[in-house]
């Protein structure tokens, strides 16, 4: 293997972070407890598939996203059962066969299919609106080495914005915790 | 292979006889994996792919067409006659819904049972459900006879300030089939984001550039999104996973809530639902095995893959099976002679013919996958595959056409499709075909990450995945 390579890549405007590469999953796994050790907040491990153990490995807690479906669920049960009795027992109400003009059993069915509904909607809004996507332009798309962050390679980009951030030390840290390609992101 | 560290539990490996077979062959890496499914959409169309999509877009032709004639003239071109009323449209209506759910078992129930061999097909079947679902969409909206009055079937403010009536089943359906529709688009779109995000990271031309960064949504693969992602696919499988048994039972409740003798029976729901992830796999098996060959994906959809659907078409067809048997068994317990009938006129009366085609497709042809060499020969399979496509068929044709005598002879009648209703039939193959056709070349149709995650290069606690000293020195 080459040496580590650390070639200053001169900074046009301010750098938006330091990125470090990684050839295996083990490696950026325990990257990333040195980097959650070291007390970043402004950081992120960059993988071509969800890599199990990497939350804990970042000190993430448990997702949001359970809430906010939970929510669309609730809200489609109540629209399907207050839809169906507003429509069938008071806008219009029609006699089929005597039965009552409303019944929660027979508007279970498409009150059901609602809760599924909006449930769907709000996880997968959910998840978009907690990551702050769709997403036009992002700094890190623009580096050349990046594209394979979807390929087969993984990334630990810490941004410049971290109050821990120094370009010395956080080098360091990242060469320490095995990366053998480290460079600057550009704005 | 590295010394274990001191302390930590040592791991032996397993004998030769329990080692399963990796579901990803010839331990490829995870960069191959990703070159490997996107060349099927990056290179050169090839000419099997012309082959198949002229005929699919003259069939979709004719289908548009025929539904043109049907819309200007009336419903009188089907053989629809007193009194089988509901025809050829609700058979290919039930018909095409049945197959799209084995996309959504695939991706849901699978997933939540962690049966880690779905990542293989899941994308194709679910493209699969979502086509199928277009396909069977047609049929209601054509067969209300007056196609402009459509939009009445959905709770919209009408002139005449009337609202639709909810304690009828077909509304259920409405609302059951429309809700499997946007939520299989949702799942399977979700599944696609981080593959959109492969394809743009790959695409050497600004407009393919554009495009899957554009439904990619800005995607970069970090681990807070992979989080909200994971937790969101959970979500969604859990929800999809009573959808989908869901959708078909209220699809039998569009037959067992009516009166007739035949249909009247509370057998239909989990009976439609196994009868339909029945079908689905027979249409999975039926699309993916010549698909495997062409694209070049043996490695990825392996003989595993085929055999493991094989044992799920094995068991749902035997559920059906069961219910067939089962159906008979109530029509004599019951005592009612009407009843009784139907079910002596469905095996032995002028449809007996469609009642044998159906029990031999549906219970005696899945019977051979009791057998590993068939399984494992996939030119068998795929033969048989087609049969539980006609079987299932032959299902619909059979509940439908015990219509044809009813409670009185002297109402007793006969049924004949026209050349419209089986054109139109043919055609929905080519909206589907069309549209499966497309897929192939526009998106993925493995999952490339999900089938990355599986292999053991990409677990941190494998040796391959680094672990051990592997991977830094």
């Amino acid at each position: 293997m080459a040496a580590p390579v650390s070639t200053n890549v001169p900074a046009k405007g301010t750098p938006y972070g330091v990125i470090a590469e990684f050839e295996t999953p083990a490696a950026v796994l325990h990257a990333a407890e040195k980097v959650r050790d070291g007390g970043y907040r402004r950081w992120d491990t960059f993988t071509p598939y969800p890599l199990h153990g990497l939350d804990k490995a970042m000190g993430l807690k448990d997702s949001k996203v359970g809430y906010i479906s939970f929510v669309g669920g609730v809200l489609g049960y109540t629209t399907g059962m207050i839809m169906i009795w507003w429509m069938n027992a008071v806008d219009y109400p029609i006699l089929v066969g005597g039965k009552p003009m409303f019944s929660p059993f027979g508007a279970f069915p498409p009150s059901y299919e609602l809760t599924i509904l909006f449930g769907s909607f709000g996880a997968l809004l959910g998840m978009l609106f907690l990551n702050r996507l769709p997403r036009l332009h992002h700094p890190l798309l623009k580096h050349r080495r990046f594209a394979f962050a979807s390929h087969d390679r993984f990334f630990i980009v810490i941004e410049t914005t971290d109050p821990k951030y120094s370009e010395t030390e956080t080098r360091k840290l990242l060469e320490g915790a095995g990366s053998k390609h480290i460079e600057m992101v550009d704005e | 292979m590295a010394q274990p560290a001191s302390g930590s539990v040592q791991v032996y490996a397993p004998p030769y006889e329990l080692v399963r077979e990796p579901l990803v062959a010839n331990r490829r890496s995870v960069g191959w994996i990703s070159d490997q499914i996107a060349s099927v959409v990056e290179g050169k169309t090839p000419w099997w792919w012309w082959c198949a999509f002229v005929p699919s877009v003259t069939l979709l032709t004719t289908c548009m067409s025929l539904i043109a004639y049907l819309i200007s003239s009336g419903t009188g071109v089907w053989g629809l006659a007193h009194p089988v009323m509901w025809g050829w449209a609700i058979i290919n209506f039930v018909w095409w819904i049945g197959i799209g759910h084995a996309g959504t078992l695939i991706s849901a129930i699978l997933f939540l049972l962690r049966q880690k061999w779905r990542t293989g097909v899941n994308r194709a079947a679910e493209a699969m459900t979502i086509f199928a679902v277009m396909c069977a969409g047609i049929y209601p909206l054509i067969h209300v006879g007056r196609v402009w009055y459509g939009w009445w079937l959905f709770p919209i403010p009408l002139s005449q300030g009337i609202w639709p009536q909810f304690r009828s089943p077909l509304m259920w359906d409405v609302f059951a089939v429309s809700t499997y529709f946007t939520v299989s688009v949702l799942f399977w779109y979700m599944g696609l984001i981080p593959d959109l995000a492969v394809m743009r990271d790959r695409a050497r031309s600004k407009v393919r550039k554009f495009a899957y960064g554009l439904f990619s949504l800005g995607w970069t693969g970090a681990n807070r999104h992979w989080s909200n992602y994971e937790k969101a696919y959970l979500i969604l499988a859990g929800l999809s996973t009573p959808l989908v048994l869901s959708v078909h039972s209220i699809v039998s409740l569009d037959f067992s809530v009516s009166q007739l003798p035949g249909w009247h029976t509370t057998i239909f729901p989990p009976y439609f639902v196994a009868g339909a992830v029945f079908s689905g796999f027979g249409m999975v098996l039926t699309l993916l095995i010549p698909l495997r060959t062409v694209c070049h994906l043996e490695e990825l959809i392996t003989e595993r893959h085929i055999d493991l659907m094989c044992k799920v078409t094995l068991t749902t067809g035997s559920i059906v099976g069961y219910a067939y048997a089962m159906e008979f068994f109530i029509a004599w317990y019951s005592g009612n002679p009407y009843e009784r009938f139907t079910f002596i006129n469905r095996a032995f009366g002028p449809y007996g013919w469609g009642y044998w085609w159906m029990v031999s497709c549906n219970v005696l042809v899945p019977q051979f996958f009791w057998f590993r060499f068939v399984r494992r020969n996939v030119v068998i399979v795929w033969i048989l595959s087609i049969f539980v496509n006609i079987g299932m068929w032959f299902e619909r044709f059979v509940i439908v056409m015990s219509l044809h005598r009813d409670f009185l002879p002297a109402s007793w009648g006969f049924y004949a499709p026209t050349w419209v209703d089986i054109w139109t039939y043919i055609g929905t193959f080519g909206l589907f075909f069309t549209m499966f056709l497309l897929f192939l070349r526009f998106v993925p149709m493995i999952a490339i990450a999900e089938v990355k995650a599986i292999t053991p290069q990409a677990d941190p606690h494998h040796p391959l995945g680094g672990a051990g000293g592997g991977g830094h020195h």
